[in-house]
């Protein structure tokens, strides 16, 4: 062995090439383990966008639908509850949607929802994740909710309570209104839970 | 020791000719060629409505969702909706047969299997003949019978297309044939069907290329894949040498 | 990085380690062709476990999901289908490295000069490989999983007195191959045997480098130490080697990747077409074949007409390997040196575990079982011409031995004694009788076994 004429120079290029080229292939090998960890195929099939035709639904009736694994609300709103929705805005924490997060900006309006007739909601209290139960005003008594009971989305869990456009009430665990998913109208009838009214982009 | 280094090469080209020649499943009968080709998306789209069709009343292909056959057959789901969707199924959905497994196994007696990896379990030379080769035979309860599927239980769904054929020889029922020939001399078309020959030929050839996709819907982009890591790998290979060259220089 | 170095060095022998295994490990500068191996199989144990890892994400080691959950890596996970295909690919190319990488022991005599510990941990680590890839084998839950697992566990039914039935069952958990036998074969294989494995090429590497390799002159490169006391012979193992294999490795990557990406079936070779079809425990597929890598063995047991003896016969087929260091003595350790009898000897040898291999894989018909039962003879037949060669005997020596063989074989033939078979039996009788012929009278007769001087250095260019 020796080292006599050894060309450090090109030594040192072909090894920092070859360090360089092999951290990239390896860089592209990790590709394809670190998007594995991605939802699958399957994952995505389940959480898809859901339809449902509304056209059925009688005034004040509440259908929910599954929906990347929680429940979704879709309620028709009777005439005489849209109207009334607003004069409880003084009695609310946040009347105005004012948290962003809550509802896609489509749905920042006094019902909360694109038509006022229909509700859109993710059955989800956001102070634990407990989902609420639908009550009307003629079932208040049962949940002991008092006599001028509106109408709306009462959480057994911990004792939170929302109007009839998800709307949290003020002295109660959960901090702000219930969430409007991302959603829109396919034709008059059917609503498409999971995809952006406007932009009609699938949620990723 | 170049006779090792020689022998070693010898080993990989004998290794490389057994896989070339394939395990096949030794039927008797020599299959017919599919000459499936999984680059022609058109033949795929036709396959895959010719399956909806045909087949998935009855065979499910379970581990096919409708929305990535949309996105391999380069079809949106519109399209995947209007040409291959049941007015039940959402996109996400994989591909279930409309009888149910008690109705069919009332009628056929078993279950019809379900077709998702046929064409990795059978190949699809053997579906490609198997679809070619249904003939007339009273005995069955469906009045036809299959060349390389004996006795099978299902009918011949094809036959408005493709017509009916019938076995040339009588008294072919012993199964003993001579073993050299052709699975299509065995039989002649005594009735046409909507389809000519050439038709109904491409028409098979369609549907077993959409199986060949549904066994392995990854064979679309894994040889793209592969390219570009042995061009890398080429790349690498000489950079390494160069490196292995260099250093190597040291040693006398 | 330095102060890195130094900060961790202080508290862990890093440099030392580094030193002693890598950097100033002296390597033998003629390492050839056949010394790749022992690295490629290392790269492939590091895709096999880290591919194992991913698999296990998504893999569900249950009789009703496993099936499905393995479709369902193929299609729904993305990349899964790359993940599976490097698994299963990796499989055979462990073997195929492994194998290469035994014969190159047994061509080059590398466990000779105290390295027999070598050799015997390095069959712990082809034994707990085979066990590895038997276990996983199963977990796709495919037609050939269920009826490979079902035959293979059967076997231990052929051991007497009732023991080998209460063993089989034991070892399934069921009555046959049932969803605890999956789940249990699924915590064997992805926890316990890579931690065995691991541990014993750990092992295996330690054992080595406190020996040193041999190299395919066979001359020891320590006995000749330069001025300042590493070996003339020797180069570190870094840079020298680090990139040579890393340029072998490459080249082993590429055929890796034809195979992944282009032909993971490999004809059916790898990925077997009957394990496409769920496991029913009602219906047989009509030809179960192990993979590849375990025909030979399975060639043998298949060979002989008597469960027992088959098994046993099996077993011994592998136990014999262990023993290779102690049944070969001879001093020179290289195939170079060695008369062109010995080099004959080995690729007789090679041919006949591919011809067993092969006979593995096929029907065994009248003439294919005739077959396996003489390759099966001419594979223990290896071993005894080995002693007989492993030093200087006298002519008596050799004579006993052919007269002992000979015997051996005919007693064999008579217990299997079949009319119908008769021509067969007596034409393949000169197999194993032409081998003895050239193996055991050929030094008799000839100088071809002689072995020529070995050089005091290396032969390096």
């Amino acid at each position: 062995m020796s080292v006599v004429g050894v060309n450090g120079g090109r030594r040192r290029f072909l090894t920092a090439t070859a360090s360089v080229v092999g951290g990239v292939g390896l860089g592209f090998t990790a590709v394809p383990f670190v998007s594995s960890w991605q939802p699958s195929e399957r994952a995505r099939a389940i959480g898809a966008p859901v339809q449902i035709n509304v056209s059925k639904l009688e005034p004040g009736q509440l259908v929910t639908v599954l929906w990347r694994g929680k429940p979704v609300w879709v309620v028709r709103r009777t005439p005489e509850v849209v109207d009334s929705l607003p004069a409880l805005d003084p009695m609310l924490r946040d009347p105005d949607s004012e948290v962003a997060e809550q509802q896609p900006a489509y749905a920042r309006n006094p019902y909360r929802s694109l038509k006022p007739e229909y509700l859109v909601l993710v059955g989800i209290c956001t102070h634990l994740g407990c989902s609420p139960q639908y009550v009307v005003a003629t079932r208040a008594e049962r949940y002991d909710l008092g006599d001028d009971w509106p109408g709306g989305f009462f959480c057994p869990c911990h004792g939170s309570k929302f109007d009839l456009a998800g709307r949290v009430y003020p002295g109660v665990p959960a901090p702000t209104n219930l969430e409007v998913p991302p959603h829109r109208y396919l034709d008059g009838d059917r609503i498409e839970i999971g995809v952006d009214h406007g932009t009609g982009e699938a949620l990723s | 020791m170049s006779w090792m280094k020689r022998a070693a090469w010898a080993a990989g080209i004998a290794a490389a000719v057994l896989a070339g020649g394939a395990r096949a499943a030794g039927g008797d009968l020599p299959l017919l060629e599919a000459k499936v080709e999984l680059g022609d998306r058109a033949s795929l789209q036709r396959g895959a409505k010719l399956y909806v069709n045909y087949c998935a009343g009855c065979h499910s292909a379970q581990y096919l969702r409708f929305s990535q056959l949309g996105r391999d057959l380069g079809l949106t789901e519109d399209q995947v909706r209007a040409n291959l969707m049941f007015a039940t199924d959402k996109p996400g959905d994989p591909i279930l047969a409309t009888l149910s497994e008690s109705d069919a196994s009332a009628w056929f007696g078993q279950a019809p299997p379900d077709l998702s990896l046929t064409a990795r379990s059978r190949g699809a030379d053997w579906i490609y003949t198997y679809l070619m080769t249904f003939y007339r035979d009273e005995g069955r309860p469906f009045g036809a019978n299959n060349l390389v599927f004996p006795d099978v239980a299902m009918p011949h769904v094809l036959v408005e297309l493709q017509g009916v054929q019938v076995r040339k020889e009588a008294g072919g029922e012993d199964g003993h044939e001579p073993a050299a020939r052709s699975a299509m001399e065995l039989l002649e078309l005594a009735e046409s069907g909507s389809m000519s020959v050439a038709e109904y030929r491409r028409t098979v050839r369609d549907l077993v290329n959409f199986l060949v996709y549904l066994g392995e819907p990854a064979k679309l982009h894994r040889y793209t894949v592969g390219g570009w890591v042995l061009l890398f790998l080429l790349v690498f290979f000489v950079i390494s040498r160069l490196l292995y060259k260099e250093y190597w220089k040291d040693v006398h | 990085m330095r102060w890195l170095v130094d900060w961790i060095d202080a508290r862990f022998p890093l440099i030392s380690l580094w030193e002693e295994h890598v950097s100033r490990y002296y390597a033998p500068k003629n390492f050839n062709f056949w010394y790749y191996f022992g690295s490629i199989a290392l790269v492939v144990l590091v895709i096999q476990i880290v591919t194992g890892i991913w698999l296990t994400m998504n893999y569900k080691p249950s009789a009703t999901e496993a099936f499905a959950s393995v479709e369902s890596i193929m299609r729904d996970v993305e990349w899964g289908w790359l993940i599976r295909y490097m698994h299963s690919t990796g499989a055979s190319f462990f073997f195929i490295a492994v194998y290469l990488h035994m014969f190159r022991a047994l061509i080059y005599g590398s466990y000779k000069g105290n390295r027999e510990l070598i050799w015997l941990l390095g069959m712990f680590i082809y034994v707990i490989l085979m066990a590895e890839a038997f276990m996983g084998y199963l977990l796709p839950w495919g037609q050939m999983s269920y009826w490979g697992a079902q035959v293979i566990i059967s076997l231990f039914g052929a051991i007497p007195f009732g023991i080998g039935e209460a063993l089989a069952l034991w070892i399934r958990g069921d009555y046959v191959v049932s969803d605890a036998t999956l789940n249990r074969f699924f915590a064997l294989h992805v926890v316990a045997l890579p931690l065995a494995l691991l541990a014993v090429v750990v092992l295996h590497i330690l054992a080595l480098h406190e020996v040193g390799s041999n190299n395919p002159d066979g001359v020891e490169i320590k006995r000749n130490k330069g001025p300042d006391g590493t070996p003339r012979d020797g180069i570190p193992f870094h840079p020298y080697y680090t990139v040579k294999d890393l340029m072998g490795v490459t080249v082993f990557l590429f055929l890796f990747a034809i195979v992944v990406f282009f032909i993971p079936e490999f004809g059916g070779w790898f990925l077997e077409k009957d394990n496409f079809v769920p496991a029913d425990p009602l219906r047989t597929p009509e030809h179960i074949v192990p993979l590849w890598y375990f025909t030979p063995f399975y060639a043998i047991l298949r060979a002989i007409p008597d469960k027992l003896t088959g098994v046993l016969a099996m077993g011994a087929s592998i136990v014999v390997l262990f023993f290779l260091p102690w049944i070969d003595r001879h001093p020179v350790k290289s195939i170079r040196y060695r008369g062109p009898l010995f080099v004959t000897l080995m690729m007789t040898f090679a041919l006949t575990f591919v011809v067993l291999g092969y006979l593995g894989t096929q029907a065994p018909t009248r003439v294919l079982g005739e077959l396996g039962l003489r390759f099966g003879e001419l594979y223990f037949s290896f071993f005894v011409v080995l002693w007989l060669y492993s030093r200087e005997r006298r002519a008596a020596a050799y004579l006993n031995t052919l007269i002992v063989m000979v015997v051996l074989v005919g007693i064999a033939d008579v217990i299997r004694f079949d009319p119908d078979k008769l021509g067969l039996m007596v034409w393949s009788l000169l197999i194993p009788l032409v081998y003895f012929a050239v193996f055991i009278v050929g030094p008799l007769v000839s100088s071809a076994n002689e072995p020529r001087p070995v050089p005091e250095r290396v032969v390096y260019r």
